[in-house]
């Protein structure tokens, strides 16, 4: 490998990934909003026959906004960076080129079939593990693809120290793997019974309190493998680069690393607190949920710290707006869900709304205020023009942040409401509410949701419009910037 | 002592190891800064000065380069 004059970085597979990610936030949060609305107007499930069902339609949602969505910006963002903080263009290796053009197709034409085959209702019934045992299959492959490109571009890098993103990055590609795999054992019937059933069809290799156990560590693991430990990774790029300041503490990042990567994969079990899993493993899940402060919070201080003596940028540039906030949020929810492993709590909170108000303050607030934050770093120097309108980003920005504290708030009123009646007793014992009292009494707050669902997809409206815009009306530039992303 | 309760205390010692291991692992941060063998915080650098054409912030792996120095 010669250095070269005119070497430059190679951005066309973050293009790619990049409109699969706008493609997919849309989809899936259209979707999402969809069901959001069905929640508060149940006549809505019947507009299109089966395929327009609330069941239907949720496991699309999830799995687009996680596998498409989250995972697209984590491809995108890592073919942008990983060339940089290396310190080596992917167009150096004709072969890791060729391999993220495989990885690109077989993701795209993988997800969109396995979308597809949700919506026909094949699934393997196991919550964000819908996908049958042929779309696994294309999950394995395009992951494998991915680690092949990521380790083969950190054997031809310049830069010997791998940056702390790298880490984080590893460890998403290391966790997922582990995690999915796992999970994912199951037993295609109609091979194993001599031709009986539909060739699709697979039953889970775990059964009862096991199954449960594998199902929730996988679950929870996605979050931490899949929302956080790769977004803290993005916003340990983009938000040095952006604000000109690095990362406050470095050794405190590092730190924090291996707090989570030790203390995560053991809160799983707070998801089956008070089910039948042996009770040392419930408290186990409680306590490593409450102690999961301590690293979440370490690179969220550190994340706003960063910004320390450059507060003026926070209202100067609209990009860092995005990113604080997406720290507070991360603040927000790291401290939201350790209160509701505590056992006592969770027996109100279980099974109830607020369980989804919280997964929303962190994937609205954190996950996609981060990825698009990042897009948005990455656009003029993608497509060397400047940003189209700060103008936009200022309104998306408040009808975005809006829509999240309606959607959170909304879910925490109607979660601790449902919590309590639902457990509410007479002076004989007797349950006070049957459950339709309980749907009767949260229906406004399902009526904000869905409003709040409106406004956060017309933002990403509003995000990839400002995209689409930059690409073909933004001004030229004339030299990559190397902090503040310019806007017009 | 059945099953259950083997994975417990085998969990629990666990933990104590692992809180151990971090805890060492903070000293040895700090302790490497402290006697000039390793400066973590240039690293952050990693991320500003990022041109294809910029120097690279460490050119060989910092074991390696500690050995050579201290031949
Ligand atoms: C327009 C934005 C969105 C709206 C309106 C929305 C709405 C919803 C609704 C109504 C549910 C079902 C809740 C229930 O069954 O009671 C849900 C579940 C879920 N959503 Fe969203 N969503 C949005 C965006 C997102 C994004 C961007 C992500 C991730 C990146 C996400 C991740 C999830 C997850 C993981 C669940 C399952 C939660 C659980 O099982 O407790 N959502 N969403």
């Amino acid at each position: 490998m010669q250095s070269n004059a005119a070497l430059e970085y190679d951005y066309s597979l973050a293009k790619k990934f990049t409109f699969l990610t706008i493609l997919f936030g849309f989809l899936g949060m259209l979707v999402g909003t969809i069901i959001a609305a069905q929640l508060a107007f149940p006549e809505l499930n019947y507009l299109l026959g089966e395929y327009g069902t609330f069941s239907r339609l949720r496991p699309i949602h999830t799995n687009t906004v996680i596998f498409g969505f989250t995972v697209s910006g984590v491809f995108a963002t890592w073919f942008y960076f990983g060339q940089r903080v290396l310190k080596v263009s992917i167009a150096e290796s004709r072969f890791l080129m060729v391999l993220g053009n495989i990885q690109f197709w077989l993701y795209f034409l993988g997800a969109l079939a396995a979308t597809v085959s949700l919506l026909l209702g094949i699934s393997a019934s196991k919550e964000y593990a819908q996908y049958e045992w042929p779309f696994d299959i294309v999950v394995v492959l395009v992951w494998v693809l991915w680690g092949i490109n990521m380790m083969g571009l950190i054997g031809i890098r310049r830069e010997k120290a791998l940056y702390i993103s790298v880490w984080y990055y590893l460890a998403c590609f290391l966790g997922i793997a582990m995690l999915y795999l796992f999970n994912n054992m199951e037993i295609p019937t109609y091979f194993t019974s001599g031709g009986l059933g539909n060739p699709l069809h697979s039953v889970s290799m775990y059964a009862g309190t096991n199954d449960a156990l594998v199902q929730w560590w996988y679950g929870h693991n996605a979050v931490a493998f899949g929302f956080t430990v790769p977004i803290v990774g993005m916003i340990y790029y983009f938000l040095p680069k952006e604000s000109g300041q690095a990362i406050y503490s470095y050794k405190l990042s590092l730190l924090s690393f291996w707090g989570l990567m030790f203390v995560y994969l053991w809160a799983g079990s707070h998801h089956l607190l008070w089910s039948t899993v042996p009770d040392w493993m419930q408290t186990m899940g409680s306590a490593f949920s409450v102690v999961l402060i301590l690293p979440s919070w370490g690179s969220a201080i550190n994340m706003l710290l960063t910004m320390k003596g450059e507060w003026n940028q926070l209202t100067e540039n609209p990009l860092i707006k995005f990113m604080v906030l997406a720290s507070t949020f991360y603040m927000l929810s790291t401290i939201e869900g350790p209160i509701q492993a505590i056992k006592s709590v969770n027996a109100i909170a279980h099974f109830t709304d607020w369980i989804p108000g919280h997964v929303h303050d962190g994937v609205l607030g954190w996950v996609a205020f981060m990825i698009m934050a990042s897009i948005f770093h990455m656009a003029p120097r993608m497509f060397k023009k400047e940003l189209y309108s700060k103008k936009l980003m200022e309104a998306q920005f408040w009808l975005q942040t809006t829509a999240v504290v309606l959607y959170f708030t909304s879910m925490w009123i109607a979660g601790i409401t449902q919590g309590m009646m639902w457990r509410a007793v007479d002076e004989y014992g007797n349950l006070m509410y049957s459950f339709i009292d309980t749907v009767t009494v949260l229906h406004p707050y399902y009526t904000i949701r869905a409003l709040s669902g409106v406004m956060y997809l017309t933002g990403f409206i509003m995000f990839a419009y400002n995209i689409y815009k930059t690409m073909v009306a933004g001004k030229e530039l004339s030299q990559e910037p190397q902090f503040r992303t310019p806007m017009a | 002592m059945d099953i259950s309760e083997i994975q417990g205390y085998a969990s629990f010692f666990m933990t104590i190891f692992l809180v151990i291991m971090l805890y060492g692992y903070i000293i040895h941060l700090y302790r490497s800064e402290k006697r000039g063998e390793r400066d973590y915080e240039k690293y952050g650098n990693i991320a500003l000065d990022d041109e294809i054409t910029s120097k690279p912030v460490e050119d060989k792996p910092a074991s390696q380069r500690y050995k050579e120095e201290n031949k």
